[in-house]
């Protein structure tokens, strides 16, 4: 009935599987699926009469079925993938259906996550749409009596030129479905002067719905006889409810019941937080009974933790040696000789929260032993596992359908709480859609780690630095599965870290221990925010200490073009293989001279309060500089009127999407630099909502913010994060040069720029 | 009991007085463009037009609507898209969209009132809207375009 292979031959499984524990396999089924039995949930590519592959069917009139396996949250994945699979095809893209995939290991990983949803699925795609053409082409040679070598496919049809015959896909179908499905070895790939899309792109296929109201968001899920749910969690992590009175909540109209839910056994991972539940008619009841809640809380352990004293500790942990994650040379003996030539400098960034546009929710419903979720989640299967965990059922049990994600982040791949509404559906027998304020949304995040780095050089002739010491301290990611996590994993340090790309004869990289007391998790560009920010900002520190340009400056840091040595270095290079994405400094070289070029640098003047800044750095395979120009009044207000951005993302499939990317990327930073900060007192979270964790404004945010992207052959990288991490340090250098004010702690709204 | 006309047809509400606009629209009539954000009137995600006036649902109460007429994005433009959504689909404004009813919402009705808006009048008008992707420059580049197919 079905063969089972890997369909993930090349390059992208070369480096071994990804960060985010990415294994490409995909189910061919052929001939078509007869039993749906089979299946968790099929799709009309599964039951299409050509369907050679576990992303695309095609129908005798003609059309086409492709499945969007990742999620869409914004940067249109959701459209970019299957418009591979098109172009290859050679399918007239009007005549493309997306359907959108449940959660099911049948296509691989689908955590949308780690910018790498084109990285790890181009050929994926490509092999999709490549197979369906070459079954086609067989079945219209054969048909015709032709060799098939002679007949090739234009729009949506395969053609037969020297006896001027033609067919159409549809009306091929039923006979190329007869047919065995190629090996990979015999597909041939379009050349790319025969590229229809990739490269050009297309705009989001959610397009209309997206502007009419009718996108179907988690929020907008709904099913028959559902009720509404709304959670009073621990205020601190790993609290307990001591005892409860729920005898108001229950008076207030539309409150059917109250439902306690268990705490979480440590390590929190993706658990729910527990708490008590207020279920209601409508979400409005649900969170009103919240209020008439009276709840006593044990704390626990975590209510020792404070910001401000927990920022201490860090920097201090930061001021003493600690673990080496990458050395060159002997640091130690220079500065030992260095004298009064240091320079030394503390960088900080506190918490950040995610704060997509649409809070938390989830709808589940539990049914006979078997449980089906509606989430906006950016990880279907971690949503299953989780799912089947806290309700005791098997996987194949939990059925998770895939909404549309109104911002993600990576919060949404962190299934807590789906497994939350879950819990309650079993728990009432109804289904139960789970909805988060903004304020639990804002305080049950799983944070962006608050990070501490310490920074040395000592400068030689034209205050190049001859040795370069760097310590990062952070609560790490890890944590949330092992409580006793407190060093950065690989995975982390590797972001703008262990790789700072410079050409120093004496480096010493080190990362030292830091306990959670929150949950830790990633989110847009994660530690390469803190890591960009430190070493970009640091390095326009040196420039401005030797009285240097700081685009020359550096420049002379990246130094000549070469590809850097790992060897001795934990470095995962974003899960991928050195070999197919060396770390080349050339291409880091040339998007920084590229941006000096495109931003006019040194040729603009810059008034009294003005001033531009620049940084460079890769994450996520991608290289990005950055020019920031930025105003600031007597008031000390301050304004971005001008970003340049010019990025290597190698082979870049949506260019259109790919600007709109960086242009969030601007915004995104913005609101770090401006505002982005969390804080705890003994173990609560401080803020609540866009009053006390504001985020960018359109009058806060750059005016005009110019995307450059680089031609590259090089194979695709990632898009939606390497944005943000060199425009943060790139803002900040640029509120340097307009008012002589180093930042060093984010975010600025403490600094006193007036 | 409240009384109202929501896109035009009258309605009748007799729930809690005290229930917010954006929940009756979203959980009891089952009109899901207006979306949730806040809840607080921070955000203007859920922004629906009252008498005409842009206005965030979810800190209007219903006991406040008798009497009014309520429009939301479903019922922007009876006949195919408002200048306004035709402009963000050729300016290509949305990322994830969630936000972007609201910003619709808010747009039109600023530019009933504004014809030729400059910058900054957009972006004064446009500020109670927050769009976590960062798509604001193409929704200023969108209004002008829409002002100017509206004029």
């Amino acid at each position: 009935m079905s063969a089972i292979e890997n369909v993930s031959r090349r390059r992208f499984i070369a480096g071994g599987v990804v960060a985010t524990g990415a294994l490409v396999l995909g189910v061919r089924y052929y001939p078509k699926l007869s039993s749906r039995d089979k299946l968790p949930h099929d799709t009309n590519a599964d039951h299409a009469t050509l369907h050679p592959s576990v992303y695309l069917g095609i129908d005798p009139d003609g059309t086409v079925w492709i499945v969007a396996s990742r999620s869409e949250m914004g940067t249109t994945s959701r459209t970019t993938l299957p418009l591979v699979v098109a172009d290859e095809l050679d399918a007239d893209w009007k005549r493309v259906r997306i359907e959108q995939a449940i959660g099911d290991k049948r296509y691989g990983d689908q955590n949308t996550d780690g910018s790498h949803s084109i990285r790890s699925y181009y050929d994926a795609m490509r092999d999709a749409g490549a197979t369906a053409r070459f079954m086609l082409i067989q079945a219209a040679a054969q048909e015709w009596g032709v060799p098939a070598a002679e007949c090739e496919t234009d729009l949506h049809v395969v053609v037969h030129r020297s006896t001027n015959r033609k067919a159409g896909y549809g009306e091929l179908t039923k006979a190329a479905a007869k047919l065995p499905v190629p090996k990979t070895e015999e597909l041939k790939l379009k050349p790319k002067s025969a590229w229809r899309y990739i490269g050009k792109g297309e705009v989001s296929c959610d397009l209309e719905g997206l502007v009419t109201g009718k996108a179907i968001y988690g929020m907008d899920s709904r099913a028959n006889g559902m009720v509404y749910a709304s959670v009073e969690r621990p205020p601190v992590l790993g609290g307990k409810v001591k005892s409860y009175d729920d005898r108001e909540a229950l008076k207030v109209a539309g409150v059917r019941q109250i439902v306690p839910i268990d705490p979480f056994q440590a390590a929190p991972g993706f658990q729910p937080l527990g708490g008590i539940a207020v279920i209601a008619d409508n979400t409005w009841a649900a969170f009103q009974g919240r209020k008439k809640l009276n709840i006593s809380w044990d704390n626990g352990v975590n209510e020792s933790y404070n910001s401000d004293q927990y920022k201490t500790e860090l920097r201090e942990t930061s001021h003493s040696p600690c673990k080496v994650v990458r050395n060159i040379g002997d640091t130690d003996a220079v500065f030992a000789k260095a004298g009064e030539k240091v320079h030394e400098a503390d960088y900080y960034v506190p918490l950040l929260a995610h704060a997509a546009m649409e809070p938390l929710v989830a709808l589940a419903e539990f049914k006979d032993g078997k449980a089906t979720l509606w989430a906006p989640t950016q990880n279907p299967q971690a949503a299953q596992d989780i799912v089947s965990k806290e309700l005791g059922i098997p996987k194949e049990d939990v059925i998770c359908n895939v909404t549309l994600l109104g911002g993600g982040f990576g919060r949404k791949s962190k299934p807590d709480y789906v497994a939350e509404a879950a819990v309650l559906s079993k728990k009432t027998g109804r289904p139960v859609k789970a909805v988060w304020t903004r304020e639990d949304d804002i305080k049950f995040d799983y944070y962006n780690a608050v990070a501490s780095m310490y920074m040395k050089a000592a400068l030689g002739p034209h205050g190049k630095p001859t040795a370069w010491l760097q310590r990062s301290v952070f609560p790490p990611i890890p944590s949330i599965f092992d409580v006793n996590a407190v060093y950065g994993d690989p995975g982390h340090l590797q972001q703008g870290w262990t790789d700072i790309p410079y050409d120093l004869p004496n480096l010493r990289v080190e990362n030292g221990p830091a306990k959670a007391h929150v949950r830790i998790g990633w989110l847009r560009s994660v530690a390469n925010i803190y890591h960009a920010f430190a070493i970009q900002c640091f390095t326009d520190e040196l420039a401005r200490a030797a009285g240097r340009d700081p685009l020359d400056y550096l420049l002379d840091l990246i130094g000549t073009p070469r590809t850097i040595d790992f060897t001795g270095v934990q470095y995962p290079n974003y899960g991928a293989s050195m070999a197919a994405y060396p770390w080349e400094t050339g291409r880091l070289r040339h998007v920084t001279e590229m941006v000096a070029e495109k931003s006019a640098w040194g040729k603009r003047k810059h008034g009294k309060g003005t001033g531009v800044g620049i940084a460079a750095h890769r994450s996520f395979l991608t290289y990005v500089a950055t020019v920031v120009e930025v105003e600031v009044n007597d008031q000390g207000e301050v304004r971005i009127p001008r970003v340049d951005t010019v990025l290597d993302a190698g082979l870049v499939v949506n260019p259109e999407a790919t600007r709109a990317q960086f242009e969030g990327a601007a915004v995104f930073g913005t609101s770090v630099v401006r505002s982005g900060e969390i804080t705890a007192t003994k173990g609560a979270i401080n803020q609540s909502n866009f009053q006390d964790y504001p985020v960018a404004r359109i009058t806060e945010v750059p005016y005009q913010t110019n995307v450059h992207i680089v031609e590259s052959n090089a194979p695709p990288a990632g898009v939606g994060e390497p944005g943000v991490p060199p425009f943060v340090a790139a803002l900040c250098n640029a509120i340097f040069a307009a008012t002589g004010k180093r930042v060093r702690d984010l975010p600025i709204s403490k600094l006193g720029l007036s | 009991m409240v009384q109202l006309k929501v896109n035009g047809a009258e309605q009748s509400f007799n729930g809690e007085p005290e229930m917010p606009l954006l929940w009756y629209l979203r959980d009891i009539l089952g009109l899901t463009g207006s979306k949730f954000g806040c809840g607080v009137g921070l955000c203007g995600a859920c922004t629906v037009h009252v008498n005409g006036q842009a206005t965030r649902s979810c800190v209007t109460l219903m006991r406040d609507t008798a009497g009014k007429e309520v429009t939301t994005i479903e019922g922007l433009e009876k006949n195919g898209l408002h200048p306004v959504q035709k402009a963000w689909m050729q300016i290509n404004v949305p990322q994830c969209g969630y936000c972007q009813v609201g910003q619709i919402m808010q747009a039109a009705a600023f530019l009933n009132t504004k014809k030729k808006p400059t910058d900054h009048e957009i972006d004064d008008a446009m500020s109670g809207n927050i769009c976590r992707c960062g798509t604001y420059q193409r929704i200023r580049a969108a209004i002008k375009a829409a002002a100017e197919e509206m004029a």
